[in-house]
């Protein structure tokens, strides 16, 4: 009989979940309902601080049962709502153990995570057990409105290197601007692009420009585009044929006006040609295999890469090197510097890049600022040292200084 | 084109052929679409050994698999940019009828000019199609160029400045007890006190002859030259144990191509 009626239980669950009518457990409602779980206590919703506002942070007392009893609580939901009693909505929920949360919404009123500004909200704070039905809710805590902040107090550090870093700059533009000479020591990729733009232009042959993969916004491509118009306007001087494949559409159109200036600088711009800056693609790969066939196919004497680099850098710098070409690279990308240092014949690493531009370029502004990046470098050396020295006397207040905020 | 060069694009053109027919037929009964999924299979060990050709030297395999990847990216980050971003994001804000045209979604609202603006920067650079005003376009870049660049010089002073000079504090004697307690238990595993020691020197020397190494307003003589050459020893040892990371990162995704070339066209057991 016992057989019979486990049988017919199980044949009861399976055509009840199928047709989704019934709830599934059966069983389980001839078992006892276990007791709800302690409350969470001490709720208290504050504005999240150092922000654009839409964000709460909510804090509370672990349950008694945070994961311990029959009635463990397993894990905690946090509500929200605009109405001390009603219309509660569920904003987020965290695992046993924990007592905070945040409430970080966004700012566009259609969103479904809006949180409105200077605005009474209510948030209460359910315990809840493995059964999702068995929970306990906390008291509703309440009003309490999220605001905007005018200032971000944690990046302090940073206003002050901006403020020094800013004088310094301004100081030394100045002097720039005065006409006194900054020395900038000699780049031997830099001195290289004279020689190589030489020897196409004896061979008769193209030179190739990579700007990289980077954006118009990127420091390298900014640095990329300075060395860039140098480049084209000694081109442009010696009569020799530029090709410049761009990845992005942006980075193209910012290419095409500083080769057509420089070539108005040189004093020939009827030899600008408008197809010498084309764009190729957006996709990473196929941009190579492109710059790859141009690089066979028309066998440019010299190839300049200078900007951002990926993945891509070793297999150009490669293709380069097969067919023979001059190769003088330069990006401030960390992981890609080792190809272009073993396949190229000169390469600027890193902030040597921006220093040849400011080197090419010779403009007060670009030499004053590299002057600045030299002086903070210096006080970087200072810090790093007083830094050392602070942390080995345990001397904490200082090294709390450079904290930032995120 | 060359004679032979047609004869052996024809060949291989037949090669691949029979590739396919065979393909489908040891896929036949096994997959609904075997035709279809053959016919994938084959095109892409095609255009996997037609890119591999340029190992050998620029060929119409190549340039044939280099100009369908060129085209069909090109169309497809076209298309993308069109349909994500433009009727995506835009016209939902925009217009409610325009919205209906292109059956997505509109987001109602009040009028909101700052969603003008980007159609407006976007026009200004259309103008380059333009031969008078041309110039207007530069607009655009400045604004582009401008404000992004501002907003990463603060990002960089934070990550790449700030944290960095936070990130060199480092105890150059860590959990130093005396030199008898250092010499009786002297461990040489990675967190063993004499490697977290040497670890953290390398950390101030290396960044600071680093540093040096990057100084341009001073020539690298003396005293100074011999740490900037220090720093560019340091840079490469870096450089050549990055190199090495990243090869056998190459290698693994070398070893995935050609497991698909003998797995899944093949149909190898490995």
């Amino acid at each position: 009989m016992r057989y019979i009626l486990i049988i017919f239980s199980l044949i009861l669950i399976t055509f009840s979940a199928v047709i989704g009518q019934v709830d599934p457990v059966v069983t389980d409602s001839l078992a006892p309902v276990p007791a709800p779980p302690a409350p969470v206590t001490e709720v208290a919703v504050s504005d999240k601080a150092n922000d654009h506002g839409h964000a709460l942070i909510i804090e509370w007392k672990r349950s008694l049962d945070d994961g311990a009893g029959s009635n463990a609580v397993m894990l905690y939901e946090i509500f929200r709502s605009e109405f001390p009693d009603s219309a509660f909505k569920m904003v987020g929920s965290v695992p046993l153990g924990n007592e905070r949360f945040e409430d970080i919404g966004t700012i566009e009123k259609e969103s479904r995570d809006y949180i409105p500004d200077n605005t009474n909200l209510y948030y209460r704070v359910d315990a809840v057990t493995i059964d999702p039905v068995v929970r306990t809710s906390s008291e509703v805590y309440g009003p309490v409105q999220s605001y905007s902040n005018w200032f971000h107090k944690g990046r302090v550090p940073v206003l002050t290197a901006v403020l020094i870093f800013g004088a310094l700059m301004v100081y030394f533009v100045s002097v720039a601007r005065k006409g006194t000479e900054l020395y900038v020591r000699p780049l031997a990729g830099i001195a290289a692009v004279d020689d190589a733009i030489g020897r196409a232009t004896e061979m008769g042959r193209p030179i190739l420009y990579i700007l990289g993969l980077g954006t118009a916004d990127m420091i390298s491509t900014i640095a990329s585009f300075t060395i860039l118009s140098r480049v084209a306007k000694q081109v442009a001087e010696y009569q020799t044929e530029l090709i410049v494949p761009c990845y992005d559409p942006i980075v193209m159109t910012v290419a095409q006006e500083v080769v057509k200036s420089s070539y108005l600088d040189a004093g020939h711009p009827d030899n600008y040609k408008e197809d010498s800056v084309f764009y190729i693609t957006t996709n990473q790969f196929a941009y190579v295999a492109a710059v790859n066939g141009i690089m066979l196919r028309d066998l440019p004497a010299t190839n300049v890469y200078m900007g951002k680099f990926y993945a891509e850098s070793l297999i150009l710098a490669e293709t380069g090197a097969v067919a023979g070409s001059i190769q003088i690279a330069g990006t401030d990308e960390v992981g890609q510097l080792p190809f272009f240092i073993v396949a190229c014949d000169y390469t600027l690493i890193g902030e040597e890049l921006y220093a040849a531009s400011a080197y090419l370029g010779r403009e007060p502004i670009m030499l004053g600022s590299l002057k600045a990046q030299d002086y903070a470098k210096a006080a970087v050396i200072v810090l790093m040292i007083l830094g050392l020295l602070a942390i080995n006397v345990h001397l904490n207040a200082f090294i709390e200084i450079f904290k930032v905020v995120d | 084109m060359k004679k032979t060069t047609l004869i052996i694009m024809a060949g291989v053109t037949v090669l691949f052929l029979l590739s396919w027919i065979i393909k489908a037929l040891a896929l036949e009964g096994m997959q609904e679409d075997y035709i279809k999924k053959a016919f994938l299979v084959t095109f892409s060990a095609f255009l996997t050994l037609s890119i591999l050709s340029f190992l050998y030297r620029d060929n119409p395999f190549y340039k044939f698999a280099e100009h369908l990847f060129v085209g069909v990216s090109a169309a497809f980050w076209m298309s993308m940019g069109f349909w994500s971003t433009i009727v995506g994001n835009l016209i939902p804000r925009l217009s409610q009828n325009l919205s209906v045209f292109f059956k997505v979604h509109y987001i109602p609202g009040d009028f909101n000019f700052r969603f003008y603006i980007p159609v407006i920067l976007g026009l200004l650079l259309l103008m380059r199609l333009s031969r008078n005003y041309g110039w207007i376009s530069r607009w655009s870049l400045a604004f582009i160029v401008g404000t992004t660049a501002g907003l990463n010089f603060i990002r960089y002073l934070r990550s790449d400045f700030i944290k960095q000079i936070s990130a060199t504090f480092v105890p150059l004697l860590v959990d130093w007890q005396g030199t008898g307690h250092f010499f009786s238990n002297l461990d040489l595993s990675a967190s063993g006190q004499l490697v977290m020691m040497l670890a953290n020197w390398t950390i101030f020397l290396g960044v600071m002859s680093g540093i040096i190494y990057f100084f341009f307003s001073k020539e690298h003589t003396g005293m100074f030259g011999r740490a900037s050459r220090f720093g560019i020893w340091v840079l490469m040892i870096t450089f050549g144990a990055s190199f090495g990371y990243t090869v056998m990162g190459r290698i693994s995704l070398l070893v995935g191509r050609i497991t698909f070339l003998f797995r899944d066209w093949l149909g190898f057991n490995i």
